[in-house]
């Protein structure tokens, strides 16, 4: 008998219960290296869930074609050619964009969250159910990614989007540098689960 | 704390935290009274409002995070925060700066990890040092004009005025590349007639603070002395000045007062001396080879990250089990 499949429960799952970077921990270094800003980490976000939507569908559609043995080589040339797509993609149209997050386009192909996806739920379900699940922890990164860029950002620089909030004087300048993306990340990763565990 | 608990019979002794605590304080005064009377009352300002921003911190965080009935500033630790703090800020620094340093102090390098006894990092530094890559113009900008009175008695107003009117510490006229040390005379510097944050100048003050803390026994002579010897020898070996070195920039305040911290620092004697050769070691390499003018406050903090590492490698062995060593590493 086959079970009936809950798509919220799956979509949702990527948001909050799950989510790539403040529960699963995953694909740091993209999140650490780019959210100097929000509107950095909003386009880096917007580019790894695209990326995930359409490796997490196309491994769906070739789950039973490719033998175990060499999945992951599998997996990892279809998100390699989805990134190169992309790369050409932001090369064209937003060439400031290209220059600001440098080699974290290309490192999308190493960020485990697609690699993870892939290998726990893409090769094990249908497409429509993948594509959610894509979908949901895509939006999952994008809304961690964008919480602690527009965090760096303000306590930073004073500003929010580039709009200021307070005059640039009075930022944290630690705050666009590593250390602060680290102590950011941390106090955000105890607030969310905090709230998570509260609710 | 960390406390090294062999087999019975124990003494009780009126060892305590607040105890120990006290007599760093007490440590901390000649060093205190060296900064007001260079830098005038604003030293003081710059230190009752670092004090008070920690102590408040941990006062709201105690009460309403870790929601705890009882009542911890008197045990003294958030007072030497505070005062450590202040000993490694610039006189002239806008207050509002001097409160965030002591809020990060305490809220984000103390209670974070579980409040006294849990920090990995020193909170006073990791206070100084997130003001320094956040404010690095304020940070490091001193006020001109120093000169102490103690100076004037030793060569005569109108020399001292001279020597010491710029706003420049003597490491950064270093690594701006000049060579040229002949304006800077060991006197000075020993009796607090030099530019530089508070607690660093007047090497006099310091060393009397260590010998009161030898004294009471509140720290042993491992780590001091690792770090000034160690820092001298690979001032000797990269081609600079030792005893210039040492009394320059927060060496002396930071082998003394930081790199001691209990918490923070290795609990065998060995894992003490490595600790300190190592502290003294980056903090010459940092000076000579880095943009940073002054390394003491990164090579604590780097070392700290290390102590858990030291502290496994240098375990004592127990009694009767003479294989356990090798095991352990």
């Amino acid at each position: 008998m086959k079970e009936k499949v809950n798509y919220w429960k799956i979509f949702y799952n990527g948001i909050i219960p799950a989510n790539p970077i403040f529960v699963l921990l995953l694909g740091m270094c993209a999140t650490l290296g780019t959210t100097s800003s929000a509107y950095n980490g909003l386009m880096m976000g917007i580019a790894t869930a695209a990326v995930l939507i359409c490796s997490n569908v196309v491994i769906s559609l070739i789950k039973n074609l490719v033998p175990d043995k060499v999945r992951i080589p599998a997996f990892i040339v279809i998100i390699a050619s989805f990134v190169t797509v992309l790369q050409l993609v932001v090369n064209a149209w937003l060439p400031s964009l290209n220059a600001s997050l440098g080699i974290f386009i290309p490192l999308i192909v190493v960020n485990c969250i697609l690699l993870g996806r892939a290998e726990a739920f893409a090769s094990r379900n249908g497409i429509f159910a993948s594509f959610l699940d894509g979908l949901g922890s895509g939006i999952g990164f994008i809304f961690a990614l964008v919480l602690l860029g527009a965090t760096r950002e303000i306590l930073g620089t004073g500003k929010i989007f580039g709009a200021e909030i307070y005059p640039e004087d009075y930022g944290m300048l630690v705050f666009v540098l590593a250390p602060g993306a680290f102590i950011a990340l941390g106090y955000l990763i105890a607030i969310v689960n905090r709230i998570r565990k509260t609710y | 704390m960390k406390l090294i608990v062999s087999l019975f019979p124990h003494i009780h002794t009126k060892d305590s935290i607040p105890w120990r605590m006290w007599n760093v304080v007490i440590a901390l005064i000649p060093a205190l009274v060296m900064s007001i009377i260079t830098f005038g009352w604003d030293a003081l300002w710059v230190i009752l409002i670092s004090i008070g921003a920690c102590l408040l911190t941990e006062w709201l965080i105690t009460r309403f995070l870790f929601k705890e009935k009882k009542f911890t500033l008197l045990n003294g630790s958030a007072l030497i925060t505070g005062l450590l703090l202040g000993f490694n800020l610039p006189s002239i620094l806008p207050w509002w700066m001097i409160i965030m340093g002591g809020v990060v102090a305490i809220g984000i390098a103390k209670m974070s990890f579980g409040g006294l006894g849990a920090n990995i990092w020193n909170p006073a530094l990791v206070g100084r040092v997130f003001l320094l890559l956040s404010f690095p113009a304020a940070m490091t900008t001193w006020p001109t004009g120093i000169n102490s009175p103690f100076h004037q008695i030793t060569t005569g107003a109108s020399q001292a005025a001279a020597d010491a009117s710029s706003g420049a510490t003597l490491l950064t006229y270093i690594n701006n590349g000049n060579t040229d040390l002949s304006s800077y005379n060991l006197l000075d510097m020993a009796i607090g007639n030099m530019n530089g944050s508070l607690g660093e100048i007047g090497g006099f003050a310091i060393i009397g603070g260590f010998v009161w803390l030898l004294l009471t026994r509140v720290i042993t002579w491992h780590i001091p002395v690792a770090v000034v010897g160690s820092a001298a020898f690979f001032s000797w070996v990269f081609g600079g000045a030792p005893i210039l070195d040492i009394f320059a920039g927060g060496l002396l305040l930071g082998a003394v007062f930081m790199a001691t911290d209990y918490v923070t620092s290795p609990m065998t004697h060995t894992g003490q001396i490595i600790y300190g050769i190592m502290i003294g070691f980056l903090t010459i390499i940092i000076r000579r080879f880095s943009a940073y003018p002054e390394g003491v406050s990164f090579a604590i903090l780097l070392m700290n990250s290390f102590v858990p590492l030291i502290n496994r490698y240098c375990r004592p062995s127990i009694f009767g089990m003479k294989e356990r060593r090798k095991m352990a590493v």
